[in-house]
């Protein structure tokens, strides 16, 4: 799913470099949880597999594409078409109802569009759906916009939006931290549940190392990366 | 291969300008009142020249004591400001029987009525006076003047005044509101009242030369002479032929002669005299105001200006609030063009509601004031759909708006580059 050979990365010429990687893999379908000390470069590693930033040498490929050979335009239609990001916090437009926020991938994609459309019956269906799967039956109607939603409610939302059209790869940067443990637990069994259902590949990053026994594999960034 | 279209960067610009009703408001009213202003302005500035062009037609030449020709078309035709000296009454007869002379009207002026302008003139005035494109002066009632003491009143004389025919009126010597010697022992009637005709001739009160001396036969350098006082019927059987007037308007034969009775008229040998024509004086009158018109249009390039940089400081002091929202969609696989799309989008969308609010308020105060301007300037302003002028204008604003609105834009678009799909807070 996720082939990495010999990156190196660095946000600026003058700045040191973050990312060294000679080579890393994930599988399709595993269940990743990433994990790092802060500033080790989880989020910027998350940067170059969505592709928004390229790297210095090296290759990253994803479901197959060698995506640090596509044009700026073809990495952005493939974050579109395959990947889902979830952030750690503030995931929502704030001015968006939370069932447009869900279905906002599905305007710049239409390959999700048309596997939500086709999951669901409709967009707004499959939105309400997954919705009502994070146990937000009530948000699906709400019509306001999302920024009066609690953090723990914004962050379900999101989690709903970066599954809608079953992009084959999720990626979610810290996704709990609003969240207390027992309602962690129920989010990630949720997102599991989904994520299985439609086959996606997930990479979970977290602090929260508690968390790390309920997935597939363990990574800690600083084992991967050989910065001196 | 574009699945992210038009209409769903409008639609997401829609939303986003609702969540910042206020701000987006007062950007609005900014370029409303903008939009309005210069209308305004370009309005008032074309239909004063209309209007000032419309006074008079069909006269060939204007004519009076030596002075600047502006000022004389200002106070023969438009009875703004005085004339410096008065012409003999000699020269206008030896001028108005030359050959190649159609018709001629004297012009005596100087006196007034309640702020109203007292104009002596002959009745040949009711018939070959023109104005517009060649239209003739029509009475609403009553007969032009026949006996000395009768008066032809302009419409807005006898609207304001309140006067009906019949009416005894009190003339005054000097132009201006009360406080004047008056020529009361001779009243004058009103004999007749002239249909509107958006002009200064609305604002006159016409009288005959004979009237002009009448009141003036017991006068003497400007003051009733003291101790002779003749009663208005001893007037009627005196000669009231006038030894001078203020100028007259000439119409020749042919207009092709108007330069060889010009060039001829101001050598005139007898008195220092200035002949004009008025298309060339009007002309003069525009230079004039040109630098006027300039100022104008700068003030009102300005405000626009103004109304584009508060627009522009609105969409640039929450660029930072919504880097946030830019990397949300980077995220979900806007292109950074996207992103930039939206800020002009939205620059674009306050600049049209800007407009229509602005025409709005524009034609709500052009059918507000309209009456109000022509009762107290005399000046018609006609409703009219916007020119190719005003359009113009208008695309240039729309073209503002989009440079306004592309200066966020590309910071937006560098931003949603370097910040990569997070923003560190
Ligand atoms: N957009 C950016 N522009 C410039 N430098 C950045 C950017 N994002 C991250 N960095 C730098 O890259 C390094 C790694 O940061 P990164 O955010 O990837 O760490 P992290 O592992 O996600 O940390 P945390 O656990 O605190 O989120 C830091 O030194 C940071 O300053
Ligand atoms: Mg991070």
């Amino acid at each position: 799913m996720i082939e990495i050979c010999d990156i190196r990365f660095r946000w600026d010429s003058e700045a040191p470099v973050v990312l060294n990687i000679p080579s890393f893999q994930i599988l399709a379908g595993e269940l990743v949880f990433l994990e790092g000390p802060s500033g080790s470069g989880k989020t910027t590693l998350l940067n170059l597999l969505s592709g928004m930033v390229l790297p210095e040498q090296g290759s990253v490929s994803v479901n197959g594409e060698i995506i640090t050979r596509l044009t700026d335009g073809a990495r952005d239609r493939f974050r579109a078409d395959h990947i889902g990001v979830m952030f750690q916090m503030f995931n929502l437009i704030p001015y968006l109802s939370p069932l447009a926020n869900v279905t906002l991938p599905c305007s710049f994609s239409s390959r999700r569009s048309t596997m939500a459309a086709k999951n669901g019956g409709s967009l707004a269906s499959e939105a309400s759906r997954l919705l009502t799967r994070m146990q937000l039956d009530d948000v699906a109607t709400i019509n306001s916009p999302a920024y009066q939603l609690s953090i723990g409610q914004q962050q379900r939302v999101a989690a709903a939006r970066s599954l809608i059209g079953s992009p084959e790869l999720i990626i979610v940067d810290e996704p709990t931290s609003a969240l207390d443990n027992e309602a962690c637990q129920m989010f990630i069994k949720l997102l599991f549940e989904e994520v299985k259902k439609a086959e996606m590949t997930l990479i979970f990053i977290s602090h929260d190392t508690r968390l790390a026994e309920y997935f597939d594999r363990r990574i800690s960034l600083v084992d991967i990366n050989q910065i001196a | 291969m574009k699945y992210m279209n038009v209409g769903s960067i409008i639609h997401l610009s829609i939303l986003s300008l609702l969540n910042r009703r206020l701000a987006v408001l007062l950007s609005i009213c900014a370029i409303a009142v903008s939009v309005s202003l210069i209308f305004t302005v370009e309005k008032l500035r074309q239909d004063a020249k209309r209007s000032f062009a419309d006074t008079i037609s069909d006269t060939d030449l204007i004519v009076g004591a030596r002075s600047g020709s502006v000022q004389l078309l200002l106070y023969s035709v438009f009875r703004i400001g005085n004339a410096t000296n008065n012409i003999s009454w000699r020269s206008y007869r030896s001028i108005s029987d030359r050959d190649d002379v159609l018709w001629s009207i004297p012009i005596s002026l100087g006196d007034s009525h309640r702020g109203f302008r007292v104009m002596g003139t002959t009745r040949d005035y009711f018939e070959y006076y023109r104005f517009g494109r060649g239209k003739m002066l029509e009475l609403d009632g009553g007969k032009p003047f026949d006996d000395v003491f009768d008066a032809v009143l302009g419409a807005e004389v006898a609207a304001d005044l309140g006067y009906k025919l019949d009416q005894r009126m009190i003339i005054a010597h000097g132009i201006g509101k009360g406080g004047f010697t008056k020529h009361d022992d001779k009243p004058f009637r009103v004999a007749g009242i002239l249909k509107r005709t958006g002009t200064p001739v609305d604002r006159t009160v016409h009288i005959s030369l004979a009237g002009i001396t009448a009141i003036h036969v017991d006068w003497k350098a400007g003051a009733p002479i003291p101790g002779m006082s003749i009663s208005a019927d001893a007037v009627r059987k005196m000669d009231l032929t006038p030894r001078s007037i203020t100028a007259f308007l000439l119409g020749l034969k042919s207009r092709l002669g108007a330069f060889k009775a010009l060039r001829e008229i101001n050598n005139f040998s007898k008195e220092p005299l200035l002949a004009v024509l008025p298309g060339v004086a009007l002309q003069e009158l525009w230079d004039l105001m040109s630098t006027a018109e300039t100022a104008l249009r700068a003030i009102s390039i300005v405000v626009v200006f103004g109304g584009l940089l508060g627009m522009l400081t609105m969409l640039l002091t929450n660029l930072n609030e919504r880097r946030r929202e830019m990397a949300i969609l980077r995220a979900v696989g806007a292109r950074p063009h996207h992103v930039a799309g939206l800020f002009v989008t939205e620059a674009i969308l306050i600049t049209i509601a800007g407009i229509v609010g602005g025409l709005c308020l524009f034609y709500a105060g052009l059918f507000l004031f309209q009456p109000v301007i022509e009762d107290i300037y005399g000046l018609f302003i006609s409703v009219t759909a916007p020119t190719v002028n005003d359009l113009m204008i208008l695309l240039y604003l729309l073209a503002g708006s989009v440079v306004a609105g592309l200066i966020p834009a590309v910071m937006a678009y560098r931003q949603s580059l370097s910040d990569g799909i997070i923003v560190r807070n």
